[in-house]
């Protein structure tokens, strides 16, 4: 409690007005205003949807890479916690705290992108469609937000004081890890099964039988590269928040999630040829949306896999960090293929879906709320340090 | 580029042979990669 009231002094103290804050103001401004005209004017209001694509950007972006970019959670945590690999476990809370914020606002997008999202909770607890890839999905991140949230919780148990809950908690770690690694499995992969149903809209280099298991691996490299991006991040504007022991890890943990990332993305381009080999697509490679493919592999992956390798081996932390948010970018890249840029490739242009400014709006609006959420908890609670009344039983 | 297969069969030899020689490129050349991304580690001692 004397925490809180320090850090609620210390607020108090520093000025309201810094750019971050203007910023991050206008742009929730903006978002509260698109908000308001969305939940009273509908979906026609504010986005470019039809019935030729009736998902849009909100789940290209919002929902498919917002969900793969949440894998470090799953991945640090069963580094940390399954595997035994301790020099890990300053990224845990770090990453723990992203999948969580990331999820949370999945589920946020998912109230502005579905017609009555007063529905959400019916495949859950009202109408179970148990034949259904949207019901294993939507069961998933229910079950996987709640795992992250219980997850989250010592931290702002630290926080409020409270020994006893935090104890308990603490115990269910690997219990839940483990709940959340087998759903983040299901989940990660369903999201691009659901593109299966689309043989004849989604383009052939991008349609492959084993879509499901691209979007799962591609999710290994996405988080791993996310919490290398989030940590560059944390140094550059948390730098005072860190104690020494995250600080001693953190170099190690970028280098060694280079190097897993790098192996697997190398593991991915040989499934990605795979895919193309078992359907014979070859011939689609000598064609514009060849060329747009063979940017994805090798200027998003192939590339970033590349320099994550160089950076690993030379220790070079600088390179890594840049290919990091590379490989983000790469991921964003091939989400946002999948779900519109091959999605309905055979349509006229003119009939061809391109999000409205309001739908960007929106998405810029959550991701901002994000942010700033990161930014409030992190300030506040022990995320990237760690709290004094528990240093010793963190460091069994 | 494109080949004229006029049965299954066909399609089916042509692209599962192709699909062995990428896996037996996979298993030469994942392990290489790591010996490449692992080549400036100290050696552990074994002794």
């Amino acid at each position: 409690m004397q925490q809180i009231s320090a850090s609620l002094k210390n607020a108090a103290k520093t000025s309201v007005w810094t750019p971050f804050n203007i910023v991050a103001g206008i742009i929730i401004a903006v978002g509260l205003v698109l908000t308001v005209i969305r939940f009273t004017g509908g979906l026609g209001a504010v986005t470019n949807l039809d019935h030729h694509t009736p998902w849009g950007l909100w789940i290209g972006f919002d929902l498919l890479c917002g969900v793969a970019l949440a894998a470090g959670g799953y991945m640090t945590s069963a580094a940390c916690y399954i595997f035994g690999l301790k020099r890990f476990h300053a990224a845990v809370r770090p990453a723990i705290l992203t999948a969580f914020l990331g999820y949370a606002l999945v589920v946020l997008a998912l109230h502005y992108d579905v017609g009555r999202p007063w529905r959400l909770p019916y495949p859950i607890f009202y109408s179970q469609g148990t034949s259904s890839l949207l019901f294993e999905v939507a069961l998933c991140v229910f079950l996987y937000l709640t795992v992250l949230f219980v997850e989250f919780t010592p931290a702002a148990l630290e926080w409020l004081g409270l020994k006893r809950a935090r104890n308990l908690v603490v115990r269910l770690v690997l219990v839940l890890t483990i709940f959340g690694v087998i759903l983040s499995t299901l989940h990660q992969s369903s999201l691009g099964a659901l593109y299966l149903i689309a043989p004849s809209k989604l383009h052939p280099l991008w349609y492959s039988s084993y879509l499901a298991l691209f979007f799962f691996v591609s999710s290994m490299f996405a988080g791993l590269s996310m919490v290398i991006f989030e940590s560059t991040l944390s140094h550059r504007f948390l730098h005072h928040k860190m104690d020494e022991h995250h600080l001693e890890q953190s170099h190690g943990v970028a280098i060694s999630f280079a190097r897993a990332a790098s192996f697997i993305m190398m593991g991915y381009l040989f499934m990605q040829m795979i895919g193309l080999a078992a359907d014979n697509d070859w011939h689609h490679l000598t064609t514009g949306w060849g060329a747009w493919y063979l940017l994805e592999m090798i200027g998003f992956v192939a590339l970033p896999a590349f320099f994550f390798a160089l950076g690993s081996r030379e220790r070079n932390l600088r390179l890594i960090r840049w290919t990091a948010l590379w490989a983000v970018l790469g991921i964003v890249f091939n989400r946002l293929n999948v779900s519109l840029v091959a999605f309905n490739w055979q349509l006229p242009a003119d009939q061809r879906y391109f999000p409205s400014w309001m739908e960007v709006g929106i998405t810029l609006f959550i991701v901002t709320l994000g942010v700033v959420a990161y930014r409030f908890i992190a300030t506040r609670m022990p995320i990237l340090y760690e709290h004094p009344d528990y240093r010793e039983q963190q460091e069994e | 580029m494109e080949q004229a297969f006029f049965t299954l069969q066909e399609f089916m030899t042509h692209t599962k042979s192709v699909v062995y020689l990428l896996m037996a490129a996979a298993l030469i050349g994942l392990p290489l990669f790591w010996l490449f991304l692992t080549g400036r580690d100290e050696k552990k001692r074994t002794f």
